[in-house]
């Protein structure tokens, strides 16, 4: 069998998860690129969970095509699982295990596992190594999870909102971890809800939204044509009150001036917006212009308007 | 024992060693030699005892239980069963036995395995190269160790406190232990099997115990088994704990009280064959029922 495009380590195509009635995924496509952490944004019950889940080989997909490492993930085969690392979203309980026990056992299952004393390092459980692990904080029970889920030093990871629960020391460890394998070539998949996790880690992400990819590209580039604008602002000084706005570039909208002066204008050029404002203001021997801020849209912003505009879209559809 | 796996197993072309250094990428494939079963069925079998006898709740409830039962029971019985020359005490203690082969090997694993779909265990081992029999691997050294330990504890027990004879010849020596094993074997397998009908860790105990406690009722652990009802007598005999405490009386009780067993004499041929189709059937459910992944697996 060969995969379609080049050796991705994740292909999917046309991916299908229905419940009776209940379509949780409906025909998403997506492709993983070597070497790079990629994250899965989107609202609770978008499908996330389900499709890390079927590509993980535990949860069997309705219909499509999913090659995982160039395998199907459905055949479950012990050599590829050796090769994949799983952290899932629910913490595990390892009863009357200590620490060191619980990643040492799992390790025994691998061929190449890190030592268990460097993976315990990694994940900052190295002081609780003899800590029973039932004893552990919700903290450090979700990094205990971390270190199992990669002591077989998987070629690709699957992390399902590894940093829940971890106060923000732990988070940026976490994060630190996830660079670590990715400097080591290594491939990374990332449910997160926390967008600067995402923005912090990943170089590419899909939003999913209703069961189906709505976006997926460049974290940078992440809302595109659909991207909510940048705004400029400022107050307006005496100098220039009541003689009115340049003519301004295409696409730059005005809101008519607050009550105190301040004055808002939406573009997705704010730097032509500003070589129009700036003589004008010149003009008017105004060499500063007040509280000036130029606001770039938030990846939370360019997220909460992908939704939106899907969910409306969907909502379009279903009329 | 170790599974090699050979790098041909989907994208062939990249063996190791020819992809360009510092260009370790995921899809790159290092030579690959798997863990055997051996090695996994060690690993579990350590974690399966060390969480064993670490838990008290599991200690008490599945170890001591029995031995609790052995010595109330042991200290109110007394006189002989009627029609024969022996002590009631001493039937009690040979179907105590089988009683605690039932705890340990039954109702343990059951509520066993319940617990470890509900904490992620299952779940977790599932998402590893973990070979699956590993897994039962381990269930059965537990089964095997706490069900020896158990056995030696009553066995103890009944010879020190309350004057039970040992096996008086290397045959019944030799049916203690193959009773012992067959009985093991059946009883884990069926306890594998009716955890499925477990729905989750809470209302394990619930869902086990009756079971527990019917069947040892109807199969001659508390009375004599030839003075229960008739119709009890016929359906204690399509289960194994019936089979297995009449084992264990042809261990330790006189020949002559074959006098009052059902068919008068100890039948010890098709004990071991209702075991083994017991065995068997668990074997048979366990694979069929046994799930990985699901809604009960959480």
């Amino acid at each position: 069998m060969t995969t379609a495009v080049g050796d991705n380590p994740i292909t999917v195509r046309g991916l299908r998860k229905s419940y009776g009635d209940w379509h949780a995924v409906r025909g998403l496509d997506l492709d993983v690129e070597p070497g790079e952490v990629f994250a899965l944004l989107g609202p609770n019950g978008a499908g996330k969970t389900t499709t890390v889940e079927i590509l993980e080989g535990i949860r069997r997909r309705t219909d499509g095509d999913v090659r995982v490492l160039g395998c199907d993930p459905a055949e479950d085969r012990r050599e590829w699982r050796a090769r994949i690392g799983v952290v899932p979203q629910t913490t595990g309980a390892y009863t009357d295990l200590t620490v060191r026990e619980v990643v040492a056992h799992f390790a025994a299952f691998y061929p190449h596992p890190l030592p268990v004393g460097q993976v315990l390092d990694m994940v900052g459980l190295g002081k609780h190594a003899k800590k029973q692990s039932t004893d552990l904080s919700g903290g450090q029970a979700r990094r205990l999870d971390v270190a199992v889920g990669i002591v077989g030093d998987p070629d690709l990871i699957f992390l399902d909102e590894p940093t829940t629960g971890l106060d923000p020391v732990a988070r940026r460890e976490a994060w630190d971890l996830v660079r670590y394998f990715a400097d080591r070539g290594r491939t990374t998949v990332l449910t997160t809800h926390y967008l600067d996790e995402a923005e912090a880690l990943a170089r590419r992400a899909a939003v999913i939204v209703a069961g189906q990819v709505v976006q997926c590209g460049p974290i940078a580039e992440l809302g595109g044509s659909a991207r909510p604008p940048a705004t400029v602002s400022f107050r307006i000084p005496p100098e220039l009150a009541g003689r009115g706005l340049p003519p301004l570039p295409d696409g730059a909208e005005a809101e008519a001036p607050t009550a105190d002066g301040l004055q808002r204008i939406h573009t997705h050029t704010p730097t032509a917006l500003l070589s129009v404002l700036l003589p004008w203001a010149r003009e008017a021997r105004v060499g500063e212009l007040p509280e000036l801020r130029v606001h770039r849209p938030t990846l939370e912003e360019i997220y909460l308007n992908l939704i939106g505009s899907s969910a409306a879209t969907e909502a379009e559809a279903t009329r | 024992m170790t599974l090699t796996a050979s790098s041909g197993t989907a994208s062939s072309g990249e063996a190791a060693g020819t992809r360009p250094p510092g260009h370790e990428a995921g899809h790159a494939r290092r030579s690959v030699r798997m863990p055997g079963m051996l090695r996994a069925g060690a690993a579990r079998s350590s974690v399966e005892l060390k969480a064993f006898f670490r838990n008290k709740q599991s200690l008490v409830f599945t170890l001591m239980f029995p031995v609790l039962l052995l010595l109330v029971f042991g200290s109110i019985f007394s006189g002989k069963v009627a029609g024969t020359d022996t002590d009631l005490k001493q039937v009690f203690m040979a179907g105590i036995i089988a009683a605690g082969v039932m705890s340990t090997a039954f109702s343990g694993l059951a509520i066993n395995v319940a617990i470890e779909r509900d904490t992620g265990t299952v779940r977790r081992l599932a998402m590893t190269p973990m070979p699956k029999s590993a897994y039962f691997i381990g269930k059965l050294s537990r089964v095997v160790v706490t069900t020896v330990l158990e056995t030696a504890l009553l066995l103890g027990i009944a010879w020190g406190l309350f004057g039970l004879p040992m096996p008086s010849s290397p045959e019944r020596w030799a049916t203690l232990g193959w009773d012992l094993a067959l009985g093991t074997v059946a009883c884990a397998l069926i306890g594998c099997a009716y955890a499925a009908a477990i729905p989750n860790s809470r209302s394990a105990s619930a869902i086990v115990t009756p079971v527990f406690m019917v069947l040892q009722f109807i199969s001659g652990v508390f009375f004599p088994f030839n003075q229960l009802p008739h119709w009890i007598q016929t359906v204690a005999a399509f289960f194994p704990v019936k089979w297995m405490a009449q084992g264990f009386r042809s261990v330790f009780l006189p020949d002559s009280f074959t006098a009052v067993e059902p068919a008068h004499s100890w039948e010890l041929s098709r004990i071991a064959l209702v075991l083994g189709l017991w065995a068997l059937a668990g074997l048979v459910l366990t694979a069929m029922t046994f799930r990985w992944r699901g809604p009960r697996v959480r």
